[in-house]
C-alpha cells in the first residue's frame, strides 16, 4: 500500500472523529448552560481549551461569549480545529482514496459536507443548533457504519482504525483534563448538585453517561468517572479502550515494532496510576493528563515516521530516524498535511 | 429510406450512418430499431444514460467551472457506426504512421540521418518547443518514444478520412471509449443481440502488457505505475480507471524518488519498492524539476536521471512531443516515404505552414475561410475557426500570425462529416471526429474504432471535451459483405 494512501486514510478518519467530537462537545455545552443557575457564570471558555486553541481565539476576538466561541469552534474556517475545517479535511482525504473505500462513503461525506456548509447559520442559534449537530453526529457515525459494514479489513482499513481511536483517546484525555480542572476546585456547598451535573455533562460529551450509569452503578462523582474513561475496558471511548484497538490494529501491519513500543508505554503509564490520587487533586490530574498527551503524541509520530514518510536516499531501510524528515510534500492544491496537527 | 430520415439529411455534408441512397449497410440493423423504438423511448434511454454515468462516476474536469471540479461525461446515445472492412484500412493506416512517427523521433534524438539528408529542416528542431536536448543520443527499449498515441481523424464532405492531429504526449479519452461502450450495453441491450460489433473492452490488458514489456528487468513480473498530476487534472477519472482496470497502483511524484543507484522507489507503509515501468500522465516540463523545469512540483526529481541510466521505463518517453508539433505534422507523409518506402495510406489535412513566406500571404489573404491553429497547443485552446470568427477576431489573430509565423498553420475549413444526434425533437446531424488510440512496444496495436467526439451545438465543428463538446460510442460493425459502406 502507497504511504500517501495509507496517510489519507489515517487522516480522513482523524477529522471525521474530530468533527463528531466537536459536535458534540458543543451540544453537552449548551444544554449545560440551560441547567445552570444564575450565580454560576456560563464559561465557554473550556470549551475553547478543550481544542487548544485559545492563544489564536484570543487573538481574534478578545473575549469569550457563547456566540462567539460558537462561531469559533464550529463554523470558522480560519480555525483548523472547527467543525467545518474538520469535515473539508476529512473530504480532501478522502477525495485521493475514493478507489479504496466504498462510493457511499465518498457520497455521503460529500452530503454532510454541503449540509454543514448549507445550515450552519441555524446552529450559531441556541434554537437549530441541537437539530443541526445531532444530524452532524448521525452523518458522521453512519459512514463509520458504512465502512464497518462494507470495506474489507485490509490495511487501508486499519490505518482508518489507527487515526479513528488515536483521535478518540486524544479527545477523551483533553476533555478530562480541562473539564475536571475547573471541577476539582473547591466549590461552595450548596452547589454541589451542580458539581454533579457538569460531571455528568463530561460523560455525556463522550456519549458515556447511560454506559457510566449501567458499568458503574453508584452516582456520579468525580473519581469514577475519570477511572470509568480512562481505564474501563468495556466502553470503547476510554483510553484503555482505544489502546486495545490500536495495539490490535498494528499488530496486522508490517514493521510494527517502533509504534508497538509507543503504544506500550502508553499503556504503561495509563495503568500505573493511582486514580483515587489523580482524581483528589487537579493539579495532579493535569500533570498526569499532559503526560498521557505526550505519549499519545509519541504514538502518532511513530506512526508517521514508520509509515508516511520515507527517508529518500536509504533505499533498503524500511525505517528512517523520525526527527530528521520532513512530511512528504502533498500533491499540489491538496491540504497542506503540515496543518493538519493540532496547535497546542 | 423512411421519410424521417429523408428530411434529416444535410446536402453539404458526408453523413457517417445515411448515404444519399439510405442507411448505409454497415448501420442498416441500427436505424431500423431506432425508427422503430421512436422519439420518446429514445430520450428515455438517454436519460437512463445519463443517470448511469452519474452513478458510475465518470467525470471529466472543465478548468472554467471553477470549484465545480467533477462534471458528468456527455455522451449521445445514437452510436457511430464504421463498417469492419473500412476500419480494417485505417489500422493499416495508423500503424504505417506510427511507425514512421516512432523512427522519425529516434533519428531526430539519435544521428538525425533525415536532416543530414535535406529531407527535413534543421530549423524546425531548433525552434520547437517539445524538443528535449536533454534527451539527445539515448535509445529507449526498442526504439520506441511515443508508446502511447491518440492520433485525430476527420471525414470531409467527399468522404475522405484525414489525420488530422497526432497526440504524441499524453493523450487522453481512452477511458471514455470504454465506459461509452459499458454505458451502451446497459442501456440498449437490444442493439448488442443480432450483429457483430467488435468489443473495446481488451485495451486494459493490451496496455498492461505493453508497459510490462517495457521494463528494464525482463524476466521478474515488472512493478508497473500510472503516475497523474492529481485530483485537479481534467483527465484524473482517466488515470484512476486505467490503474484500476491494469491493477498497478496510482501514484503521484511525491510517492517516488530516485535512489543513490538511479532506481526509482514507490514509498510504501511497507518500505521502498522499485518501480520499472512509469506510465506518466504529466507533461515534459514537469516531469523531472532536475531536468526540466525547476518550480515542477509534480515531478519526481532524477527521473530523466534514472530513465538515461535504463533503470525504469517512461511511457510516453521525454521528448516524444517533437513530433505532436503541428508543423511537424505536415512532414509525416514525407516520413513514411523516408524512413518506410511506403505510399501513406492515410492522407494529412491538406496544411499551410506559416513560417513559409507564401503559404503566410496566402493564409492572411484567406483567414476568413481558413483553420488556423498554434503548433503546439491541444485541446482547441488558442486557435481560430475563420468562417465562424468576426472580423475583428480575424484581424487579431492575424497579427498573431505575423508575431510568430513559425508557430501557427492553416488548413482549410473542413466540412466534418455527422452522425445523427438525439435533440429535444428528432435525431439531428451533429458534426463528430473520430480519436483512435494506437499502442506500440514491440508490436503495434491499434484500439478497435476509438473515441467519436461530437459537436453538441448545432453547426458547431468545436468536439474538444475541454470546449464542452460530447461522445459517442464507435462501432466497428462487421457488415459480411466486402462491398465498401456508402
Amino acid at each position: 500500500m502507497l504511504s500517501r494512501m495509507a496517510e489519507n486514510m489515517y487522516w480522513f478518519a482523524r477529522y471525521l472523529e474530530r468533527a463528531e467530537n466537536v459536535a458534540r462537545l458543543v451540544t453537552v455545552t449548551t444544554n449545560l448552560m440551560l441547567d445552570l443557575p444564575r450565580q454560576v457564570t456560563a464559561d465557554w471558555g473550556p470549551l475553547v481549551d478543550i481544542t487548544g486553541s485559545r492563544e489564536a481565539f484570543m487573538k481574534r476576538h478578545g473575549e469569550i461569549s457563547e456566540h462567539r466561541v460558537v462561531q469559533f469552534l464550529l463554523a470558522d474556517r480560519d480555525n483548523p480545529g472547527s467543525l467545518i475545517s474538520s469535515l473539508t479535511k476529512a473530504r480532501e482525504n478522502l477525495r485521493t482514496t475514493r478507489d479504496i473505500v466504498p462510493a457511499e462513503a465518498w457520497e455521503q461525506i460529500n452530503r454532510i459536507h454541503l449540509m454543514a456548509q448549507d445550515k450552519m447559520g441555524e446552529a450559531l442559534s441556541r434554537r437549530g443548533r441541537h437539530e443541526f449537530l445531532q444530524a452532524i453526529v448521525g452523518h458522521c457515525q453512519q459512514i463509520v457504519g458504512l465502512l464497518g459494514g462494507a470495506m474489507s479489513r485490509d490495511e487501508a482499513y486499519e490505518f482508518m482504525r489507527l487515526g479513528r481511536y488515536l483521535e478518540r483517546a486524544d479527545m477523551t484525555t483533553r476533555i478530562l483534563d480541562v473539564r475536571s480542572g475547573d471541577l476539582l476546585v473547591e466549590i461552595p456547598s450548596d452547589l454541589m448538585a451542580y458539581s454533579r451535573l457538569q460531571w455528568m455533562s463530561v460523560l455525556k460529551s463522550l456519549t458515556a453517561y447511560q454506559m457510566y450509569r449501567r458499568l458503574v452503578r453508584s452516582r456520579v462523582s468525580g473519581v469514577d468517572v475519570v477511572r470509568f474513561l480512562l481505564r474501563e475496558e468495556r466502553f470503547p471511548r476510554s483510553l484503555q479502550a482505544c489502546i486495545r484497538t490500536l495495539e490490535e490494529g498494528l499488530a496486522k501491519l508490517p514493521h510494527q515494532e517502533m509504534p508497538l513500543r509507543a503504544v506500550a508505554q502508553l499503556k504503561s503509564l495509563l495503568q500505573r496510576a493511582d486514580i483515587a490520587a489523580l482524581a483528589h487533586e487537579s493539579g495532579t490530574l493535569h500533570l498526569y493528563m499532559d503526560e498521557l498527551q505526550l505519549k499519545l503524541a509519541a504514538c502518532h509520530n511513530a506512526i508517521v515516521a514508520t509509515y508516511f514518510t520515507l527517508e529518500p536516499m536509504a533505499a533498503h531501510v524500511a525505517r528512517p530516524h523520525p526527527a530528521t524528515i520532513e512530511p512528504v510534500p502533498p500533491p499540489v492544491h491538496s491540504p497542506s498535511q503540515a496543518q493538519t496537527q493540532r496547535a497546542n | 429510406m423512411s421519410q424521417q430520415w429523408r428530411e434529416y439529411l444535410q446536402p453539404d455534408f458526408f453523413d457517417e450512418l445515411i448515404g444519399p441512397e439510405g442507411p448505409r449497410p454497415a448501420a442498416r440493423p441500427l436505424l431500423d430499431l431506432l425508427s422503430k423504438l421512436g422519439p420518446e423511448t429514445l430520450r428515455e434511454r438517454q436519460r437512463a444514460a445519463e443517470l448511469e454515468i452519474k452513478t458510475l462516476g465518470i467525470t471529466f474536469t472543465v478548468y472554467t467551472d471553477g470549484n465545480a471540479i467533477d462534471r458528468a461525461w456527455p455522451m449521445d446515445i445514437i452510436p457511430r457506426v464504421i463498417a469492419a472492412n473500412e476500419w480494417r484500412r485505417t489500422e493499416a493506416g495508423l500503424k504505417q504512421r506510427m511507425q514512421a512517427l516512432n523512427l522519425f523521433i529516434n533519428d531526430i534524438y539519435g544521428p538525425q540521418h533525415i536532416i543530414r539528408d535535406k529531407r527535413f529542416p534543421e530549423a524546425l528542431i531548433a525552434t520547437s518547443k517539445n524538443f528535449r536536448p536533454q534527451c539527445r543520443d539515448f535509445t529507449p527499449p526498442a526504439g520506441v518514444w511515443a508508446h502511447i498515441c491518440g492520433s485525430d481523424m476527420v471525414r470531409d464532405a467527399d468522404g475522405t478520412l484525414y489525420v488530422l492531429e497526432d497526440n504524441l504526449r499524453v493523450p487522453s479519452g481512452v477511458s471514455y471509449m470504454m465506459m461509452n461502450r459499458l454505458v451502451m450495453k446497459h442501456v440498449f441491450p437490444e442493439l448488442f443481440e443480432n450483429q457483430i460489433i467488435l468489443p473495446v473492452d481488451d485495451y486494459p490488458s493490451q496496455l498492461f502488457d505493453m508497459l510490462a514489456a517495457m521494463s528494464p528487468r525482463p524476466g521478474d513480473r515488472p512493478c508497473v505505475v500510472v503516475l497523474t498530476p492529481g485530483i485537479y487534472n481534467s483527465a484524473y477519472f482517466e488515470h484512476a480507471y486505467l490503474a484500476q482496470q491494469m491493477g498497478v497502483e496510482l501514484v503521484v511524484g511525491s510517492d517516488l524518488y530516485v535512489g543513490e543507484d538511479d532506481g526509482v522507489y514507490m514509498r510504501t507503509i511497507q518500505g521502498p519498492e522499485r518501480v520499472d515501468v512509469i506510465y506518466r500522465r504529466i507533461d515534459d516540463d514537469f516531469l523531472d524539476p532536475e531536468a526540466f523545469r525547476p518550480d515542477s512540483s509534480l515531478g519526481v526529481p532524477g527521473l530523466l536521471r534514472a530513465w538515461r541510466a535504463g533503470r525504469v521505463a517512461l511511457v510516453n518517453a521525454p521528448g516524444a512531443g517533437v513530433a505532436d508539433d503541428k508543423v511537424v505534422y505536415t512532414y509525416v507523409p514525407d516520413f513514411i516515404k523516408y524512413y518506410l518506402d511506403e505510399d501513406p495510406i492515410l492522407p494529412n489535412v491538406p496544411t499551410w505552414r506559416c513560417e513559409d513566406r507564401a503559404s503566410l500571404d496566402h493564409v492572411l489573404r484567406h483567414l476568413p475561410e481558413l483553420v488556423v491553429k498554434p503548433a503546439n497547443e491541444s485541446g482547441g485552446y488558442g486557435m481560430i475557426v475563420g468562417p465562424k470568427a468576426s472580423r475583428a477576431e480575424c484581424e487579431r489573430f492575424a497579427d498573431l500570425i505575423r508575431s510568430d509565423p513559425r508557430n501557427y498553420i492553416a488548413q482549410p475549413t473542413l466540412a466534418l462529416s455527422t452522425v445523427p444526434t438525439l435533440t429535444d425533437h428528432v435525431p439531428e446531424p451533429r458534426h463528430v471526429d473520430l480519436r483512435p488510440f494506437i499502442l506500440s512496444g514491440n508490436e503495434i496495436q491499434v484500439t478497435t474504432g476509438g473515441l467519436t467526439r461530437v459537436a453538441m451545438v448545432k453547426g458547431s465543428l468545436v468536439v474538444n471535451s475541454s470546449q464542452g463538446g460530447g461522445s459517442k460510442d464507435t462501432w466497428v460493425v462487421e457488415t459480411g459483405d466486402a462491398e465498401a459502406q456508402g
